[in-house]
């Protein structure tokens, strides 16, 4: 008997598990499974407000459908005239005060933790990055080590690191939600916020502010490596020297000449650059993302060069540069894709 | 004088179609400007109506190319600004309209030319905003319009919304103005402030918000025009400009604006709790003092919109709190309807499903809005499908929801039948059903990690269940406002005509005629107390005592004037929108503004002092 | 039959503005639109004092506001808000004539104002090449002050229909709340003048 309950509780645990689990959205993207300190201190505050206010519901429900059993108009009631009551002080007082009191329980919290989230006193001793949100791509400058890259932002695990975010054209939003709540990225201003990984992964970023057609498509990454990687990646990202890259296939070959040829240099900087008109290409092949959402495939970076409308509506690379035909597009696209300039990628990230 | 006649006689005749138009035309009736009110804002319902469906098509499965990503923001932009400008607004200044003057027992409003006036600068500014999509594209840059985005969106979307929303909100304004005077200068004798049904206290401090939330919109909306239109600078960062002054003003205006669109079903649910549950209202004097509160701390508030805008944590926090302490008039204000039916004797139909519905449809609101102005918890709301679920909660499932049941409630009076039940039912549960399954789940797609405004979400992202079955509910809202319209018409066409008073009222529009005449009453009521119609029939009288003898009645004179000059303002407007391609456009923008200020120049230099209906007609009608 | 005499007593009460239900709605209405107004002029301000200092490299206030011309004007406005009191003076004491006298000297005050301050944009365009387009400062300072220039020519325009649609028909119940309502009005133009002077010239001059 004990034996046969025991497998039903087991079976429904796995069960609320599973609806929990699939319930909670994509691990690394849901907020709802926090895996950063911004994240897990919002997430506190959404617990703590979810349970006061879900009491607070139950209790008008429960009086709700009391009230509609007990004095719904049943028939031979239709000449039934109820006492006139005016109102009540004790009632009136009693449910006003309860209120005030759960706000107050609210606000304290609320408080320590947007002063907490929001101090940045210290950002001095940590990873300093210079984030700037274009339509529809993020730059990212590591200020101390004269870094730039782009879509794929790397963080060391466990470490504080400081965004200091600017927009280049209209307002975007910075959100990681598993890692941290978002901040606007407005064109006036710089915006500082820290983030805190807890754990090595790869995890999605989202613009949260509309700006443009594109704006579902302005995905990101946050790519979040342990500290030796960290370290390793950006040592390989500074010694590497463009110059001295030559591809080692000839299409690629051909495909770097086509690059040159059809000025992509102008907007686009491979290696340490100020240039930052389109993203910084670097590391274009450890990317893991071609126009921020779609999987790197070849076929899709050469559906990308060849008419990127189709792929991103309102990009600001559309008509920069002579059409290119599939052969180019392939060559071209080889040449992006052998840009390893590290051992450290996303798909290494958490492995 | 001569109109009057015209009418009493036209009424046993059928009327032309012609004459028909023209009345409307050239009305300053606040019976039939209700009228305008309402279809104009329901033509607009049911336009942001198809604009939500596309939104939930394009949304029912992943990476979905139904329609393109800027046509999807212009059916966003659009949806918001039409919902909120030109349905909810609208439909809520007709109620007012129509019954905050019987309420008090007055003739009319204030000023009846300026009511007529609102009313075409709404309906012409509807048109002008919508006319966008025949003539390259609609607004794309969100309801919100956030510069830079709205400044230097392309095309002349922007500009259409700028120009329609100016035309529109300034009908809005010259309503709040007209409704302030008429409640204070205009009540009935015996009419005091704490006597006043609570639906014409909200629409007193409805307006009061209006008053003051309305000009913050107009500066903005001219300073955006300025930017587009003449080359101001005021969101141009290159020029020293600053985009953050259009966010704040227009959330100076925003928030307001969200409190005008509930304050006033609160009213409407309080007369309908009341009714049918045969008791006075619980805590009068606290439900004012409650409304008063709320309309008082929303204009310190608007600033939670803009938690990630990076104003720091101490301006956060102030508006943080000041937020969450909006939770304790409104609770008030849900148990004192809750003690209301406590005791009753509540009937269940339509009117009240609607307002018992609205209960916890809108505590749900009401709690994820104490949840969203957790500043810190905020940082992962804002800006996703929570947030979107939270106002649709309060909006729909506040403002709409209190529509309905305003609509079913009122329209013996205002339309002289009463709904029917049946089909009344119909519509509210599939409403009802449907509203919950398109706007809880959003709840959980926001925090899974989808923002708004998002013309395709991923595959693989966790959130394809969830849309689906958001999608799907969506239909079902859209079946439950079908259902609504045949009622309409079904009772338009068959319905007997509704008695004075259908459903055993308690305040003073329930003394008039359904519809009532254009004087609403040939002796003004002497009022003696709260809910006066009530106290009439328990001390056994059954209807109103009269506070004069029968005498002649100054009623305004219809004219066409407020017509003229919405057209001239609305041609003026296109003037302006398309001034920047074509310096040709300059003669519409003057014209428009000439043919404007002529019929105000009119208006000022005409003998208008209205027309007086005679004793004499006043016996020969009968009762 | 004929109601004339409503609007046409034997003997005008005392206050005759407000001795009518639609006297004492206008005048009601009014206060109410001012109400607005302060919003709309609030909205304004705020928006000058957070761009006040965006210059973009442009001319500052400093350089070019000239106290004496706008202490001219100030004077101007406040002498005209004087003069329509005495004129609402008179027309609560039934004197038509003393009132559209006065009424005219505050027209012609309001008129001077306003040459004035054409003046004064056409000198800061002309000199200093200080346009609505140089600057979010430039944007700001012309709205503001052009929203309370247009306010002005407004009530202008306003008195003149007024006093001409009047000039033969005398103080009536009719027209005596449009004369009370266009003072109300002034008065208030007059009030945020002296915002605008010490918000945008006296603090732009002192920093």
């Amino acid at each position: 008997m004990k034996a046969w309950m025991g497998k039903i509780k087991a079976l429904i645990l796995m069960g609320l598990m599973a609806v929990i689990l699939t319930g909670c959205g994509k691990e690394n993207l849901t907020a709802l499974v926090p895996k950063g300190y911004g994240a897990d201190e919002s997430m506190k505050l959404i617990i703590l407000t979810t349970v006061i206010m879900g009491g607070v519901f139950l209790v008008v429900v429960i009086v709700l459908a009391y009230v509609l059993i007990r004095f719904r108009r049943k028939k031979g009631q239709e000449n039934y005239i109820p006492k006139q009551v005016e109102g009540n002080k004790t009632l009136e007082t009693v449910w006003t005060i309860i209120p005030v009191i759960l706000v107050i329980i609210m606000a304290v919290p609320t408080t320590l933790v947007s002063f907490d989230l929001a101090d940045a006193s210290d950002s001095k001793d940590h990873i300093n990055i210079d984030i700037t949100g274009n339509q529809y791509w993020w730059h990212f400058n590591y200020q101390d080590e004269d870094i730039q890259t782009s879509q794929d932002l790397y963080v060391p695990v466990g470490e504080k690191v400081y965004l200091n975010m600017i927009s280049s054209d209209v307002i975007h939003s910075f959100w990681v939600p598993s890692i941290s709540g978002k901040m606007d990225v407005n064109p006036e201003n710089t915006n500082t916020m820290y983030i805190e990984a807890y754990e090595e992964g790869v995890y999605w970023g989202k613009c949260a502010e509309l700006c443009g057609p594109s704006h579902s498509l302005m995905d990101f990454k946050v790519v979040v490596v342990s500290k030796e990687e960290y370290e390793q990646w950006v040592a390989d990202m500074k010694n590497y020297d463009p110059e001295k890259d030559e591809p080692e296939s000839a299409v690629a070959k051909e495909g770097k000449d086509l690059f040159e040829e059809n000025n992509c240099m102008a907007c686009h900087a491979i290696g340490s650059s100020p240039v930052q008109v389109g993203p910084n290409l670097t590391n274009f092949g450890n990317r893991s993302r071609i126009a921020g959402y779609k999987e790197t495939t070849k076929e899709n970076l050469v559906n990308w060069l060849k008419d990127p409308e189709e792929m991103k509506p309102g990009n600001l690379m559309t008509g920069k540069y002579p059409e290119l035909n599939d052969d180019e597009a392939d060559k071209i696209a080889e040449y992006l894709l052998q840009l390893k300039v590290t051992d450290v990628t996303p798909d290494s990230a958490g492995k | 004088m001569s109109i009057a006649v015209s009418e009493s006689s036209a009424k046993a005749q059928k009327r032309s179609i012609g004459a028909v138009l023209w009345d409307y035309l050239t009305t300053v009736d606040h019976m039939k400007i209700a009228h305008l009110y309402i279809f104009g804002g329901a033509f607009f319902f049911i336009l942001g109506g198809i604009e939500a469906i596309i939104i939930r098509i394009q949304l029912l499965v992943p990476e979905n190319d139904f329609v393109s990503a800027g046509f999807y923001n212009e059916v966003i932009t659009m949806h918001g600004t039409t919902m909120i400008f030109l349905a909810a607004m609208p439909l809520l200044l007709g109620l007012m309209n129509a019954i905050m003057p019987l309420q008090i027992g007055a003739r009319d409003v204030a000023f009846p030319f300026l009511n007529a006036l609102g009313v075409w600068l709404f309906i012409l500014g509807g048109l002008l905003l919508n006319l966008s999509w025949v003539f390259g594209g609609a607004p794309d840059a969100g309801w919100t319009a956030y510069a830079p985005l709205s400044s230097t969106s392309p095309g002349h979307g922007v500009d259409f919304y700028v120009m329609g929303l100016q035309l529109a909100g300034a009908g809005t304004l010259m309503s709040g103005i007209n409704f302030l005077v008429t409640i204070i200068n205009m009540r009935a004798p015996g009419m005091t402030y704490m006597r006043m049904p609570l639906f014409t206290w909200t629409t007193f401090i409805t307006s009061i918000l209006i008053l003051f939330a309305f000009p913050a919109l107009t500066v903005g909306l001219f300073l955006l025009q300025f930017d587009r239109m003449f080359g101001a600078a005021f969101f141009d960062v290159a020029l020293g400009g600053n985009t953050i002054i259009w966010q704040h003003l227009f959330w100076i205006f925003g928030h307001p604006e969200v409190y005008i669109l509930i304050l006033p079903v609160f009213g409407a649910f309080s007369e309908i709790f009341s009714t049918f549950s045969k008791k006075r209202i619980f805590g009068y004097t606290s439900m004012i003092f409650a409304t008063m509160l709320i309309a008082f701390l929303g204009f310190m508030v608007w600033a939670h919109h803009m938690f990630t805008v990076g104003m720091g944590p101490i301006a956060n926090t102030i508006f943080s709190v000041a937020t969450m302490a909006i939770a304790v008039p409104t609770g008030i204000k849900i148990f004192n309807w809750l003690a209301t039916m406590w005791g009753g004797s509540v009937k269940l139909n339509s009117a009240m499903l609607w307002s018992i519905g609205f209960i916890p449809s809108f505590t749900i609101g009401g709690m994820t809005g104490i949840m969203v102005a957790t500043v810190a918890a905020d940082y992962q709301y804002h800006d996703t499908y929570f947030v979107i679920a939270h106002f649709h909660y309060t909006i729909v499932g506040g403002t709409v929801m209190g529509i309905f049941a305003g609509l079913t409630y009122w329209w013996p009076k205002i339309f002289g039948r009463v709904l029917n039940e049946t089909l009344g039912q119909i519509t509210f549960w599939t409403f009802f059903v449907g509203f919950h399954m398109t706007f809880f789940i959003q709840h959980f797609l926001g925090l899974m990690g989808m923002p708004r405004r998002y013309w395709v979400f991923l595959e693989d992202q966790g959130l394809d269940t969830g849309n689906l079955i958001s999608s799907i509910g969506a239909f079902l809202m859209a079946v439950g406002v079908i259902v609504f319209i045949i009622n309409a018409i079904y009772v338009w066409l068959k319905g007997e005509k509704a008695a004075n008073d259908p459903w055993d009222g308690r305040t003073l529009e329930w003394t008039t005629a359904s519809p009532p005449e254009h004087y609403n009453w040939k002796q003004t009521p002497l009022i003696r107390g709260l809910d006066c119609l009530w106290l009439e029939k328990t001390e056994g009288n059954g209807k109103m005592i009269p506070a004069h003898p029968l005498k002649d009645i100054h009623m305004p004179n219809g004219s066409i004037l407020p017509f003229i000059m919405s057209l001239g303002f609305f041609i003026a407007g296109i003037g302006f929108i398309y001034q920047t391609d074509n310096k040709l456009w300059y003669i519409a923008l003057f014209g428009g503004m000439a043919i404007a200020l002529l019929t105000m120049l009119v208006r000022s230099v005409q003998d208008d002092v209205g027309h007086y209906i005679t004793k004499e007609e006043l016996k020969g009608e009968a009762e | 039959m004929n109601h004339d005499h409503i609007f046409n007593p034997k003997s005008l009460p005392h206050s005759p503005e407000k001795a009518t239900l639609e006297g004492k709605n206008k005048f009601l209405g009014l206060w109410f639109f001012l109400g607005g107004e302060t919003v709309l002029f609030a909205s304004l301000f705020g928006t000058f004092i957070a761009l006040r200092n965006s210059t973009a490299g442009g001319p500052s206030s400093e350089e070019l506001f000239g106290l004496e011309l706008v202490f001219i004007m100030t004077i101007l406005l406040l002498t005209s808000s004087l003069t329509s009191v005495y004129a609402m003076y008179h027309m609560k004491n039934h004197d038509y004539k003393k009132m559209q006298l006065w009424l005219g000297i505050t027209g012609l005050l309001g008129i001077s104002f306003l040459g004035l301050e054409i003046y004064e944009f056409t000198h800061y365009i002309t000199e200093y090449g200080f346009t609505f387009r140089s600057s979010a400062f430039g944007s700001a300072f012309y709205t503001l002050v052009g929203f309370h220039g247009g306010h002005v020519t407004f009530g202008i325009a306003w008195l003149i229909v007024i006093m001409i649609r009047n000039a033969r028909r005398g103080l009536n119940l009719y027209n005596a709340p449009k004369f009370n309502t266009f003072s109300l009005y002034w008065h208030y133009i007059d009030v945020v003048w002296v915002f605008v002077f010490t918000v945008v010239y006296l603090m732009g001059k002192v920093g």
